[in-house]
């Protein structure tokens, strides 16, 4: 897994609650057997006008003029301020693999729905959850400030802004050391492979109808 | 100390050890694998000299690509084509089980997994796709996951995984005639909304759920996940011990009294307290229709699409809006005005035998209206294709018009050839009205397999008890 310590970022606003993983990347590209490529087709219903398909000649491409990531200013974003709910729907992680595709590192939003944030994380992409109010509020920065990049701290658990305020954010303890190292979560797990076996001749005994 | 959940039963059996913080590695009985969300998981493992750890936990199936057409042909999409053929390389790489697109067999994961008895209430069940949580109506813990954990599971049977809060979902008298498993949950949805579920397992109760067959309470689970929640579970009751009997993968003759006893234990302790408690009263369900672009946005189908302006929550009020605006409707039309192009009956939520039968007894001797382009029957597996063929169900469908197709998620997400076109409008018996779910510009009603029936007849949305 990619290591996640700090991040200088410029950000850019999404500002749609229960922005949904059919919408970050449509199922026709869910096609491909491999894990990066995605970039060019996230959010591509909204960012296109032309549909999308795969394989496709991205130059050849429509771009959505009133798409917020179409614009100029956004050029390069790292960061995404979003809505509540992000993430909803499917279970697919090819979602967090076409945003780290494009460039994000983070997501800064009031909520997340379960399985996307287990996902981010697994691929090294930072979610932070923030109060409704607080993210609105850097939403609003974001998109009066020219150029406005945010500063975020893992290890401190601190997010700043241009204006230099420091706002704080919470995160799972075993999430911060394993994203701050790059952890192999495998090998991790690997490592008590004689816990696994106990459990399992214990349960073999208790619900052998489980095994076989 | 109070009482157990079956949440917490299941969870607990399943600790194989406790991490930091509120983190344990948990066990993990039956892993379901489809072609879409495991390749990069079969590489990620090769790529690290890894084996799975336990290949007969596996169970796979190709089901979103498959065409529903003849498939003597094969898959026509190279790109389609290859993902389904790297699944069957997996698969024979490391002697996985495999229902090939050939098999009688084969179908949508979420149906195969129950119907060959892969299931067992207990278990916990994952898979690389949402709509795990079907599973659950066994009394199993059954959730969605990533491809990276997809990779965790088969190289090490575990899950990282941290404990969500408990809600309780009690729906407590009887539904009237003509309203089903769908209408209920999709109330259930419209009630405590599709975030309302997140952080949370739901145990779903109460008379209305007791009283449902086990395909109904599938169709329940199934959309747990629309309310937010990864999982939905069921306790455990003597049916769903008869519906496991005598299926391919229970548990052999030797076992069975063992596990029944086991089974019996699954539901939550009397003093049990769950973290959340939500109550419907099932008599004033009525069959549901959704009119937006979120399984919340649901109603009655004697109703009528609702106003924004009616809404104080701007957020919400402008989410409505903007439904409406991609779904072309104006506020305060009655559901009944809405035409339909096409009909779909199918998806893991609705495509099971009883799913069928309760359409076809509502076209029996009709005919598909002149202006719905297409109606479109998609079963949930090649046995209940069988089944139903044997009924003669697929006779009364193609007398009605309707298509009668090979078994797959189909128009469910539209990754094959079946799709809607741009602005045309569906009644579909699947789970997701998302914007494009169902193909770019599509617009998605999500309704009971008798209303879509219902519907495909009138042209129109009908209250079926009327129809
Ligand atoms: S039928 Fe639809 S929801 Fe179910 S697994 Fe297939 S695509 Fe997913």
């Amino acid at each position: 897994m990619k290591a996640f310590t700090k991040l200088d970022g410029l950000a850019v606003p999404l500002m749609r609650a229960n922005v949904d993983t059919d919408a970050i990347i449509p199922k026709q590209f869910l096609k491909s057997i491999k894990r990066s490529g995605f970039g060019v087709n996230l959010f591509d219903e909204w960012r296109y006008l032309d549909p999308g398909y795969p394989g496709q000649d991205s130059s050849e491409r429509q771009p959505n003029p009133e798409f917020v990531l179409n614009e100029e200013r956004f050029q390069g974003a790292q960061v995404l301020i979003a809505g509540e709910n992000f993430g909803c729907g499917s279970s697919r992680e090819h979602a967090v693999w076409a945003l780290d595709d494009y460039g994000f590192r983070c997501v800064i939003a009031p909520s997340y729905a379960d399985i996307f944030s287990n996902n981010s994380f697994k691929s090294g992409l930072l979610v932070i959850a923030l109060d409704a109010e607080i993210v609105n509020k850097l939403a609003e920065q974001c998109e009066s400030t020219p150029g406005y990049k945010l500063s975020i701290d893992l290890a401190a658990q601190t997010i700043t802004t241009p204006s230099g305020e420091v706002i704080e954010f919470e995160v799972d303890p075993f999430r911060k050391e394993c994203l701050l190292d790059g952890l192999d979560e495998i090998g991790l797990t690997l490592q008590k492979r004689n816990t696994i076996e106990d459990y399992e001749s214990r349960r073999k005994q208790s619900a052998p109808w489980l095994f076989g | 100390m109070s009482g157990k959940t079956l949440y917490d039963k299941v969870w607990d059996a399943h600790v194989v050890h406790a991490e930091d913080g509120d983190t344990v590695l948990l066990y993990i009985d039956r892993h379901l694998v489809h072609e879409v969300t495991s390749p990069q998981a079969f590489e990620g493992l090769q790529l690290a000299g890894r084996q799975p750890w336990r290949t007969d936990s596996m169970l796979a199936v190709a089901d979103h690509n498959v065409p529903t057409t003849s498939r003597s042909e094969g898959i026509e999409d190279p790109v389609s084509r290859l993902q389904v053929e790297t699944l069957d390389s997996n698969c024979e790489h490391y002697a996985i089980t495999e229902f090939k697109m050939s098999d009688l067999r084969q179908g949508i994961v979420h149906v195969i997994g129950p119907e060959q008895g892969a299931t067992l209430p207990g278990m916990t069940v994952v898979c690389g796709d949402s709509h795990t949580s079907t599973h659950g109506a066994f009394g199993a813990l059954a959730f969605g996951i990533g491809t990276s954990e997809v990779e965790h599971v088969m190289a090490t049977q575990t899950l990282s995984q941290r404990k969500s809060k408990s809600m309780l979902v009690s729906v407590d008298g009887q539904v009237g005639p003509g309203v089903t498993a769908k209408d209920i949950v999709l109330a259930i949805i419209g009630e405590i909304g599709t975030a309302g579920g997140t952080g949370y397992t739901i145990e779903f109760g109460g008379d209305a759920i007791r009283a449902l067959s086990m395909e109904g309470r599938m169709t329940v689970c199934n959309m747990s996940i629309e309310a937010g929640a990864r999982a939905g579970m069921i306790a455990v009751d003597d049916t769903t011990i008869d519906y496991i009997k005598g299926r391919p993968f229970a548990p052999s003759e030797e076992h069975w009294d063992a596990a029944v006893a086991a089974w019996r234990e699954l539901h939550s302790d009397d003093d049990a307290v769950f973290d959340k408690v939500v109550r419907l009263d099932a008599t004033a369900i009525e069959p549901q229709v959704s009119w937006g672009t979120s399984p919340e946005m649901v109603t009655a189908v004697n109703s009528h699409v609702p106003d924004p302006a009616n809404v104080d929550d701007e957020t919400k009020s402008s989410g409505m809006q903007r439904a409406l605006e991609y779904m072309d409707l104006e506020p305060m039309t009655p559901i009944s005005d809405i035409q339909l192009d096409r009909i779909f009956i199918g998806s893991c939520t609705n495509s099971r035998i009883e799913d069928l039968r309760a359409a076809a007894a509502v076209i029996k001797d009709r005919q598909v209206a002149d202006t719905v382009k297409q109606a479109l029957v998609v079963p949930g597996s090649g046995l209940v294709k069988q089944q139903a063929e044997q009924e003669g169900l697929d006779k009364i469908f193609t007398q009605a018009g309707f298509e009668w197709r090979e078994p797959g998620c189909s128009m469910c997400l539209a990754m094959n050839a079946d799709k809607l076109g741009e602005g045309e409008r569906c009644a579909s018996t699947s789970n997701r009205n998302f914007e494009g779910r169902q193909g770019k510009g599509g617009r998605t009603h999500l309704v009971s397999p008798a209303m879509a029936a219902a519907a495909a007849i009138a042209g129109h949305f009908v209250d079926v008890r009327e129809f």
